[in-house]
């Protein structure tokens, strides 16, 4: 379970990206964090592995306070964090193999990951979750050869092979065409139902935040303002996140066009068969 | 604004009047300072020379060829010296500029108030030198030879090297980096997995080209006694032997020509 | 779940023909190279002393005793890099707007090109060589030799900008009708002014660092002052005038940071 208490962050330009938030999310739950540009989702998932240093608060992961952590202990403590990038944050000149084995980077040595001689278990795990999501031809290539929802699938695998208990996940939608959008949806909520992880998926699209996600979390300017079933987030709910705006027609169309959706695109088990 | 407005009618400038005046008054000091150091340039020169000069070069032209092919033989050294000068002194320059270049990134380096200045000093020193006086500090005190070209190469070559490179890493996607050390990486595994990945076509693409401008370099080191073909050049225009000159500089030409193919080729195959 | 597979990092060049070929071939160059660079290490140990007392006499550097000397040379220095620079780029820019493709006829571009691959061949100090046989020594030689080498360098930068320019941007003025100096005036010279002018402090930069060498053929310049103490052994006035040289490098380089981002 991981449990966010008090937690604030002040940047340097003395933004306040955070206020106090209390949070908590339990095992097995996959939590979506909906608002605005610039409310803090990005750097609440950041200050979740202290890719982003949190200014006060504290954050636990089951039963370590993460925010106290040394460096090196904090380098055991985000093997057990998964992340999922906007832009997929592949690094984009190594092969898609290394892109996946690189999530085993908190578990091997130096020389090792140097030389690329990584565990024959690692290896074949790795395949496994590249057969998974359907890129095991796709190994050597190159990651920048790949398209946009391939390269969002290695970022899965990458995020998957570290054996985390918890998946962070920013944007992972953000630049994706909607098709693509709802498989990579899928895919993670699958994935997270067979592993029993729970995931924090930042996302702006709320329609896809409610067709997935579990419970969902409304964050302006800093501060949780929601937080419920997606059953409940009316018109009211979204005009407190996001401000003024005719909601109804927008939630309305986006269900007729979801049953649409639903019988003419495959499922992503489909789509990797 | 630019934009006035007498009477009725608007009227239109493209700048303002200060700033036009301004823009006048640098032009007119480009001027003056140019026409004060042409004054200069005339008192320091001796103008019959100059008027003399068309004719001297008709004879020195007339004297050049045919280029003495005989005194080739005797080349082959040279150049084969002049491309050892210019490799090892730039694989010299591109190890020692690799190191440099991550302590000098404003992103990458260990302490930005300490290591950052000390690194981009050698970077601005070693740039600011250039490589024929690098090799007359190093003849004066090695002697004259090969090894004190290598060495005034790679010294010259590091800061050039070191600092594209730093720019190159400034330059980096971050957000890949992030995704490398949120899986728990090492500094060291971040580096390895993380940036050199990103920069490396960028470190290929520098050090190739340096080798080309290397090549240039060493043709010319040989005019203080650092080895290679200026040494030749040097002697052969000494004994005023104009025959043996112009089959030199055919030779550099060559060489230069060969030398812009071979790298144009590799930072090909590299991107 | 099948056999395990194993995993290696594919090669970097993908045929092994070729792969062990560039191997080989580059190790015994190398071997080669090295084996061939004759080192007499006695003479390099023998330097080491004179070494030492070289980095010594940085500490600290003697600015006083050549005082007019430095003076003169750097000022020397000055003047003819102001002076080549401009000559150079404003004789570049005729044959720089010849030599881009997209503005010139063939005819026209073949000639630039060749004008800019000759003055590009040989480094300034080879052309100052000569040029102090034509002219006779002193700073005029050097200027020649700079601003023959700034002819080729900046010519060749603003033909491959033009190249690279927006040509929806070229093609909107020429459709209303423009002159062909107008359309230059228009459409090419603001999109590749900006650049230009950074290349030009650049180019300035270079042509101070190159004066400072140009000395050693008698072609003018502080070159000439560092030549002789280095002849005479007075390491306190060389670090001096090479402190100098770094000093002026580093400003001009401050200078035209803050140059371009005033103009822009």
């Amino acid at each position: 379970m991981l449990r966010l208490e008090n937690l604030t962050k002040r940047y340097k330009t003395g933004d306040l990206a955070l206020k106090d938030i209390d949070l908590e999310v339990p095992d097995g739950q996959v939590m979506a964090l909906i608002g605005p540009s610039g409310a803090g989702k990005s750097t609440l998932i950041r200050c979740v592995n202290r890719l982003v240093e949190p200014t006060s608060g504290s954050v636990r992961l089951n039963d370590s306070e993460i925010s106290s952590l040394g460096q090196n202990q904090l380098r055991k403590a985000r093997r057990r964090m998964g992340m999922i990038f906007q832009e997929y944050a592949l690094v984009e000149r190594l092969s898609v193999m290394e892109n996946v084995l690189s999530g085993r980077l908190g578990y091997v040595s130096f020389w090792r990951s140097y030389f690329r001689k990584f565990p024959q278990n690692d290896i074949d795990e790795a395949f496994r979750l590249l057969e998974r999501v359907g890129l095991d031809h796709m190994a050597d290539k190159r990651a920048d050869e790949l398209s946009g929802g391939q390269r969002q699938r290695v970022g899965i695998c990458r995020a998957l092979i570290q054996d985390p208990e918890l998946l962070l996940i920013d944007e992972p939608t953000a630049s994706l065409d909607p098709k693509t959008s709802r498989q990579i949806m899928r895919l993670i909520c699958e994935l997270c139902k067979e592993r029993k992880l729970s995931a924090i998926i930042n996302i702006h699209d709320v329609l896809l935040a409610q067709m997935f996600a579990e419970r969902i979390v409304g964050l302006q300017l800093g501060e949780v303002v929601y937080d419920g079933p997606p059953g409940n987030l009316t018109a009211d709910v979204l005009t407190t996140i996001y401000g003024e705006e005719d909601w109804e027609a927008t939630i309305e169309k986006i269900d007729d066009e979801d049953d649409e959706d639903l019988d003419s695109v495959p499922t992503s088990a489909d789509a990797v068969e | 604004m630019p934009i006035k407005q007498q009477g009725d009618i608007k009227i239109w400038k493209r700048r303002d009047r200060n700033r036009q005046l301004a823009i006048w008054f640098g032009q007119f000091m480009a001027v003056a300072i140019f026409v004060y150091c042409w004054q200069l340039v005339s008192e320091n020169t001796i103008w019959m020379f100059v008027t003399d000069a068309p004719r001297q070069a008709a004879d020195m032209m007339d004297r050049m060829v045919p280029p003495k092919w005989s005194y080739m033989s005797d080349l082959w050294r040279p150049v084969w010296d002049t491309i050892t000068i210019a490799t090892l002194g730039t694989l010299m320059a591109v190890v020692l500029a690799f190191p440099i270049a991550f302590l000098a990134a404003r992103n990458t380096t260990p302490s930005s108030a300490l290591v950052r200045p000390v690194a981009l000093f050698i970077i601005v020193s070693s740039r600011s030198i250039n490589s024929l006086l690098w090799a007359l500090m190093l003849v004066t005190i090695l002697g004259p030879g090969v090894f004190a070209g290598v060495l005034a190469i790679g010294f010259r070559s590091i800061g050039f090297c070191a600092k594209l490179l730093y720019e190159a890493i400034e330059e980096i996607d971050e957000t890949q980096v992030e995704a490398v050390t949120a899986t728990g990486a090492s500094g060291a595994q971040i580096l390895n997995y993380g940036i050199v990945p990103q920069i490396l076509p960028a470190f290929a693409g520098i050090s190739v080209f340096r080798w080309d401008i290397n090549v240039r370099e060493s043709a010319i080191l040989g005019l203080v006694g650092a080895g290679g073909i200026g040494l030749q050049l040097s002697s052969s225009i000494d004994t005023v032997t104009w025959t043996q000159v112009s089959l030199i500089l055919l030779v550099i030409l060559a060489t230069v020509i060969v030398s812009e193919w071979v790298s144009a080729k590799v930072r090909h195959a590299i991107i | 779940m099948s056999a395990p597979r194993t995993w290696k990092r594919p090669p970097f060049i993908e045929r092994p023909l070729l792969r062990w070929g560039l191997i080989t071939g580059g190790t015994i160059f190398l071997l080669l190279s090295i084996g061939t660079m004759e080192v007499n290490w006695e003479r390099v140990a023998a330097g080491l002393p004179r070494a030492e007392r070289f980095v010594a006499s940085f500490f600290p550097p003697d600015f006083t005793s050549k005082s007019s000397d430095i003076w003169e040379g750097i000022v020397e220095s000055l003047w003819m890099t102001v002076v080549s620079t401009i000559i150079g780029i404003l004789l570049s820019i005729p044959v720089g707007l010849g030599a881009a493709r997209n503005l010139s006829p063939r005819f026209v571009y073949l000639i630039s090109r060749g004008i800019l691959a000759l003055s590009r061949t040989f480094p300034e100090i080879i052309i100052a060589l000569f040029a102090v046989k034509l002219f006779g020594f002193g700073p005029f030689a050097g200027i020649i030799a700079l601003s023959i080498g700034s002819i080729g360098f900046y010519g060749k930068l603003l033909a491959e900008d033009i190249e690279d320019m927006d040509p929806v941007q070229a093609e909107a003025v020429k459709a209303t009708g423009a002159s062909w100096f107008q359309w230059l005036n228009y459409s090419v010279q603001p999109q590749v002014m900006p650049r230009m002018i950074g290349l030009a402090m650049y180019r300035f930069d270079i042509n101070f660092r190159e004066s400072a060498v140009l000395g050693i053929v008698g072609a003018g310049g502080i070159g000439a002052t560092l030549l002789t103490s280095f002849g005479r052994y007075e390491f306190s006035s060389s670090a001096a005038i090479l402190l100098i040289i770094i000093g002026i490098v580093m400003a001009v380089e401050y200078s035209s940071g803050y140059i371009r981002k005033w103009i822009q």
